[in-house]
């Protein structure tokens, strides 16, 4: 159990990390990396937390989130690619 | 025993993809270790959650979202590249300002 607490305290700490380059990215695409990594983090730490607690039903909710964040972020690409709709 | 150590190793994966997100120089670089974060830290991690737990119906759960991240990670990273190099984002070069 102690080592599942470890687990989820640097999942957690390392994912506060990265909302550094979410805020502070120069560039649109710094910032869409960011929350693509922090969206892998919060899976892994929703998996790790199902352990923790042995509830199932927060693995389905990790799969839901997983679907919903590859979803988003190629919406997001696509959308900053064209650039709204002034493609040239 | 052999669980806690994929566990250690995805642990070290994270955490110095996490450092290279933050110290990084560029678009291009940054997304090369977000990527390695994303494959290799939540491979090992959840493999060796998969070992500790042994193989039921929870294990094979985390089975299959083991293997819908291994399929979509390359898919965002190339869709993120792909928009950043039609829009004109120049790599970084050793020297130059930036």
């Amino acid at each position: 159990m102690t080592a599942m607490i470890f687990i989820i305290t640097i999942l957690g700490l390392t994912a506060s990390l990265t909302l550094y380059r979410v805020i502070f990215g120069p560039t649109p695409w710094d910032r869409l990396i960011a929350v693509n990594l922090i969206s892998s983090k919060v899976v892994m730490l929703m998996v790790s937390t199902a352990i923790f607690f042995e509830r199932r039903i927060y693995l389905d909710v990790a799969l839901v989130y997983a679907i919903i964040g590859f979803v988003s972020i190629i919406a997001i690409s696509k959308f900053l690619e064209g650039e709204g709709t002034n493609r040239k | 025993m052999i669980a806690y150590l994929f566990i250690f190793l995805g642990l070290v994966f994270i955490f110095f993809g996490t450092i290279g997100i933050i110290r990084f120089p560029d678009i291009y670089t940054r997304l090369q270790t977000s990527s390695k974060c994303d494959a290799a830290g939540a491979t090992a991690l959840l493999v060796g959650l998969i070992l500790k737990e042994g193989l039921d119906s929870f294990s094979l759960r985390i089975l299959t979202i083991l293997v819908f991240l291994l399929l979509t990670n390359p898919v965002s990273s190339h869709a993120i590249a792909r928009s950043a190099a039609i829009r004109g984002i120049k790599p970084w070069r050793k020297g130059k300002r930036g």
